[in-house]
């Protein structure tokens, strides 16, 4: 049994005959089976000539082409005659192939130094700086020219938009804000504690939900959510060529797919916002009620001393601005997605990291903005 | 004894939850063959062959590769019989973050012992068989489908497979390409005596390189003849079998 193992192993033996070395090629030669390298079989030896046989060969493939390849390179690149006539004419022909095709040259290079890769990647930004303001620039020119009733709206995709990322992202969104509402609590009672001023917490809840939390807290839950997929669902079609499609009949993919989302989302934004804040101010009464003993009443009662209606209106304003920065951050990374499936990955992830990016530098300058106008 | 069939298929039906599309398939294909399954649109081709390869559970039947059975083998023993397909897939269906070398090499890592520079070499080698020498460091994404479709036939041959199946190889391909396609088929077969199985509805392709075939049809939902091409046209035969292989045009 083992004799016939060793009689099926791929072989290749060389002896030297005068100047010549000849290679007998012998036994099963498979690729998923060990087979000798050209390189172990001629080592250092320089003949004028080598011959391959292969009388003893009784299976072979590509691996075996390899091996004559390589060795008809060797010659070839030594000045050694090479003599291969023996062997069966299929495995000279592709043996001759292979050699050929390891003197191919041009070789798609993918490496750049540092400068190409830092130029290339400031015109990179450049180009999506302008590709963004176009992008918005397309976008209001549609929203003007439906407000003027220059063109229509589906406002059917629309609706179905509103319910897909507004009533359908109240779980998630409640869940967030009021786990919220318990860490604010708890950070806010670990100082107010201190000074007596439990009471207080009531307050901080109250202004942090209202002013920042709610609204920041729905635009990043809808920027992972409904962000993320719009740029899924319109790379997707882009990849099918369905935009190319849209395009080609005249139709504009920005108001067909851009607009239905983007209002819808700046529709349901404030609402989730709103729903947001009331379900922080629960989480911070849960706490306030069963760590610092403050009765649900003494606690709404207190928020109501300096909540007033400017506090609701800001938080409201900046949700409006964060459904539209996750609406346009998701339709744009979707329609400049390329066209195969890792794109659209790419897309999904690029719209999440851009809205949340945006959404981060809008509440600076509403904060800066509000504070100048004694909001 | 007789030698197994590369291929048998017996009594399979394919189906999409509870419509079956094709029922009663039975066929052989020998060893070294170049098989077609042919039929129009719809008839079910290429269902038929993902139901042979395990991409789809058959409803009922059974596949067997050289006389063992693939139908409902374990794991371990269907990844074995894997290792000697090779299925060259419609679109190429090759993995777009990894070069057209990397798509090849990544079998050849897999299954065999062989050094990283061998396998790029190899990977050279399988490119240039199909006309891409040189473009081992391109992505799918820079390529022509036609392109990507012979690179995937590249790598459907990496691993020097006992049965490569083609999945409409010529579909999207001008016909010069095509034909040539066909050469690189009959070249792969002739030399290491390999099955082909080819889903197709090329004509041209059929006539030329086809041993045997079976024709789908899809009132029937299954085989409507079965035999050489020449044999097939000849009477008394079938007039779908006929239309289809003599292409008769409209104004005739």
């Amino acid at each position: 049994m083992r004799e016939s193992q060793e009689h099926s192993r791929a072989r290749a033996s060389a002896r030297t005959e005068g100047a010549a070395l000849e290679v007998a090629l012998e036994g099963a030669w498979r690729l998923q089976g060990a087979t000798p390298r050209w390189s172990s079989v001629v080592q250092k030896a320089r003949p004028s000539q080598v011959r391959l046989r292969a009388e003893g060969l009784s299976q072979w493939d590509t691996s075996l082409v390899v091996f004559v390849g390589e060795a008809k390179r060797w010659c070839a690149d030594s000045g050694v005659a090479c003599d291969i006539e023996a062997l069966p004419e299929k495995l000279r022909l592709l043996g001759g192939q292979f050699a050929d095709s390891l003197h191919t040259g041009a070789r798609a290079d993918h490496s750049r130094s540092l400068f190409e890769e830092a130029g290339l990647s400031t015109l990179e930004a450049m180009t999506q700086g302008r590709d963004l303001l176009q992008f918005v620039g397309e976008c209001w020119i549609a929203a003007k020219r439906l407000v003027t009733g220059q063109a229509g709206l589906r406002w059917f995709d629309c609706l179905g938009e509103m319910q897909k990322c507004g009533a359908m992202a109240l779980p998630i969104v409640s869940l967030i804000s009021f786990l919220v509402g318990i860490t604010l609590a708890y950070s806010g009672a670990i100082v107010l504690m201190r000074f007596g001023g439990d009471i207080w917490v009531a307050d901080l809840i109250g202004v942090a939900m209202t002013r920042e939390m709610g609204a920041m807290m729905a635009g990043v839950v809808l920027a992972g959510r409904t962000g993320a997929a719009y740029a899924a669902e319109i790379g997707s079609m882009k990849a099918n060529e369905e935009i190319d499609a849209l395009t080609i009949l005249g139709i504009s993919p920005i108001r067909f797919l851009v607009l239905p989302r983007v209002i819808a989302l700046a529709l349901m934004m404030p609402l989730l916002a709103l729903y947001a804040n009331c379900l922080g101010i629960l989480g911070g009464m849960a706490v306030a009620y069963s760590v610092l003993d403050i009765p649900p009443a003494a606690y709404w009662v207190e928020m109501l001393t300096i909540v007033d209606l400017p506090d609701v209106t800001v938080g409201v304003v900046k949700s409006v601005v964060y459904g539209l920065i996750v609406g346009l951050s998701g339709c744009l990374r979707g329609l400049q997605a390329e066209n195969n499936a890792a794109g659209v990955g790419k897309a999904a992830t690029s719209a999440v990291v851009t809205s949340i990016l945006f959404i981060i530098v809008a509440d600076a300058v509403f904060a800066v903005v509000f504070h100048a106008i004694g909001l | 004894m007789e030698k197994a069939p590369a291929i048998e298929v017996t009594d399979l039906a394919c189906a999409y939850e509870d419509r079956r599309v094709l029922e009663k398939i039975s066929f052989k294909v020998r060893t070294a063959e170049i098989f077609f399954v042919i039929g129009a649109t719809g008839a079910g081709k290429t269902t038929l062959l993902r139901n042979m390869v395990g991409l789809a559970t058959p409803a009922q039947g059974e596949v067997r590769f050289n006389g063992r059975p693939f139908t409902g083998a374990d794991p371990a023993e269907r990844r074995e019989m894997l290792k000697t397909f090779g299925l060259s897939f419609q679109g190429g269906a090759l993995w777009t973050s990894l070069t057209l070398s990397e798509n090849i090499a990544l079998p050849l890592e897999e299954y065999t012992p062989l050094p990283k520079d061998e396998i790029g070499r190899i990977a050279a080698f399988r490119l240039s068989q199909v006309g891409l020498a040189g473009f081992e460091g391109y992505y799918p994404s820079e390529i022509s489908g036609g392109m990507k479709k012979r690179a995937g036939l590249a790598r459907a041959l990496a691993l020097d497979p006992q049965i490569v199946f083609f999945d409409e190889p010529s579909a999207g391909l001008d016909p010069v390409t095509a034909r040539n396609l066909d050469r690189l088929i009959l070249q792969i077969r002739d030399t290491f005596g390999t099955t082909i199985v080819i889903v197709s509805h090329d004509v041209d392709s059929i006539l030329g390189i086809a041993d045997r075939l079976i024709m789908l049809d899809v009132d029937k939902r299954g085989i409507v003849a079965e035999g050489p091409p020449a044999a097939l046209v000849a009477p008394p035969a079938d007039p779908k079998v006929v239309d289809f292989l003599t292409r008769r045009t409209v104004r005739s």
